[in-house]
């Protein structure tokens, strides 16, 4: 049945080289941790993106009862949080995933600069890998305020002071971030949800297909 | 043209194996080993470590449930801010003579500018063929200083944070969950000034001068008492209150009884 179904696709579609470019390859033995323990250190970006899909299946979970509303924002977590059936764990999960993808993203960093992946003719993902940083650093800025409680409201005046002070355009990024001169309060709390679900998940999304193309592409590279 | 059939590529990428740069790594297929088909041997095993992987994640994820603390309050002055974990060196670096104040540009800006401007730009500092992190001497001594700059920046906040003045602040209050019954206290009427007089002196130290109550003792605003159940409370005690605490007469009692049992919100 299944084969037919395939089949059916196939003859129309001609899927069978999609499927080849994306698990049909060799896996080299240096990056194997069956042979040699030490590859483990060729883990951490696959880590990094299992830690990616848990943060958007969480994410996708924990917007179905979040509020991003100054009124009702830390009451909806609040309840989300005590009241709701396993909402504690996929709070929880989001919460210590948002460090797990910082660490494993930047051991992966370490292990492709100590090996000098990053070097022709990979340099354009390496700069493409460097961008998903800065868009996870975002994400975790961003995120950090959404429960609005004490701590992420500092934080975040902190973190737009210091953006602030970015010479001639500072002012203009604080105005864009808090969406007021001086206020971080309700136009905050809504631009910061819609940069952490929305622009900021498209820019992963497109950087990460870039990442993966790429890698595809041109193969691990060899060992040292 | 060429469509792909009978090219020659580098391994199982998609880079043509002639003419290929000469800067470029030997690829791994020209070494002796044992290559393992992606789908499904060597998913199986990702699987396996990423069930590991999960194992420690969801434990950590049971054993300290993510932090809440009270609604942001913007007129709350003495809150001591603090950014997440990966964001300390940063804000350790803002707290230098040279990186704050008139210099705070150098702290905010050029020093994480520069470094991930680096970062960024490292395959086009670093053009040379070797890989080996000991063959490249420079770039392997530029990442290891900032690594220790990081840790040390990490742990000089850790380390200067009062940790104990931030665990005490932004508690979660009865107020934030609104179960601050809306009763008014008068602060005139006879039951109260029983209360808080000599009489009542170990009254107020456990329940408190707005009847808040604290620790063991219960808030008395709002409780669900009749005067009679009130007065028993007070003569024999109950759970963590002990009995024969009250110093006045019994016609007092009566009144503080009545007054503390009309602490009701209006239906």
């Amino acid at each position: 049945m299944l084969n037919k179904i395939y089949d059916w696709v196939d003859e129309r579609l001609d899927i069978t080289p999609i499927w080849r470019d994306i698990a049909d390859h060799e896996v080299p033995e240096h990056v194997n941790p069956a042979h040699h323990f030490s590859a483990f250190v060729y883990c951490f970006g696959g880590l990094t993106f299992f830690v990616t899909v848990i943060q958007i299946l969480s994410g996708m979970f924990l917007t179905m009862y979040y509020v991003p509303d100054v009124e009702n924002a830390w009451k909806s977590v609040y309840y989300l949080q005590n009241e709701v059936a396993f909402g504690e764990i996929v709070r929880g999960m989001h919460h210590w995933g948002a460090s797990l993808v910082i660490v494993m993203m930047f051991l992966h960093t370490l292990r492709v600069f100590f090996t000098g992946s990053y070097k022709k003719p990979r340099e354009l993902n390496w700069i493409v890998g460097v961008l998903i940083f800065c868009v996870m650093l975002g994400l975790g800025f961003t995120g950090y305020l959404l429960p609005w409680d004490m701590k992420a409201l500092f934080a975040t005046k902190v973190g737009i002071e210091i953006a602030a002070s970015v010479p001639f355009i500072g002012e203009l990024i604080k105005i864009l971030l808090a969406g007021d001169a001086t206020i971080i309060g309700a136009q905050t709390l809504t631009r910061f949800f819609a940069i952490h679900v929305f622009f900021l998940p498209a820019a992963l999304f497109a950087l990460l297909a870039a990442h993966f193309i790429m890698i595809r592409r041109q193969g691990i590279s060899g060992p040292l | 043209m060429h469509r792909g059939k009978g090219m020659k590529f580098v391994g199982d990428s998609r880079i043509k194996a002639n003419n290929r740069m000469v800067n470029m790594p030997k690829d791994y297929s020209e070494y002796p080993g044992k290559t393992e088909a992606f789908w499904p041997d060597f998913l199986l095993k990702e699987w396996m470590v990423g069930a590991v992987f999960l194992i420690g994640y969801l434990l950590l994820t049971v054993a300290h449930p993510s932090p809440l603390e009270g609604p942001a309050d913007p007129t709350n002055a003495s809150y001591i801010p603090l950014p997440d974990w990966y964001f300390l060196f940063l804000y350790q670096l803002l707290k230098y003579t040279y990186a704050s104040g008139p210099y705070n540009v150098i702290g905010a800006i050029i020093v994480p500018g520069i470094a991930i401007g680096a970062l960024l730009l490292v395959p086009f500092l670093d053009k040379g063929p070797e890989r080996r992190p000991s063959k490249r001497p420079l770039p392997t001594a530029f990442m290891l200083l900032a690594l220790a700059s990081m840790i040390y920046l990490t742990w000089e906040s850790v380390v200067n944070h009062d940790w104990e003045a931030a665990k005490a602040q932004g508690e979660i209050t009865d107020e934030h969950l609104g179960l601050v019954p809306e009763v008014e206290l008068d602060k005139e009427a006879e039951g109260y000034l029983i209360y808080s007089g000599e009489q009542g002196k170990s009254c107020i130290a456990c329940h408190g001068t707005e009847m808040e109550g604290g620790g063991a003792a219960p808030r008395l605003l709002g409780n669900e008492l009749t005067a009679e159940e009130v007065a028993e409370v007070i003569k024999n005690g109950r759970g963590a209150m002990p009995s024969g605490q009250f110093a006045g007469t019994d016609e007092e009692l009566q009144v503080l009884a009545e007054f503390i049992a009309s602490l009701k919100p209006e239906e």
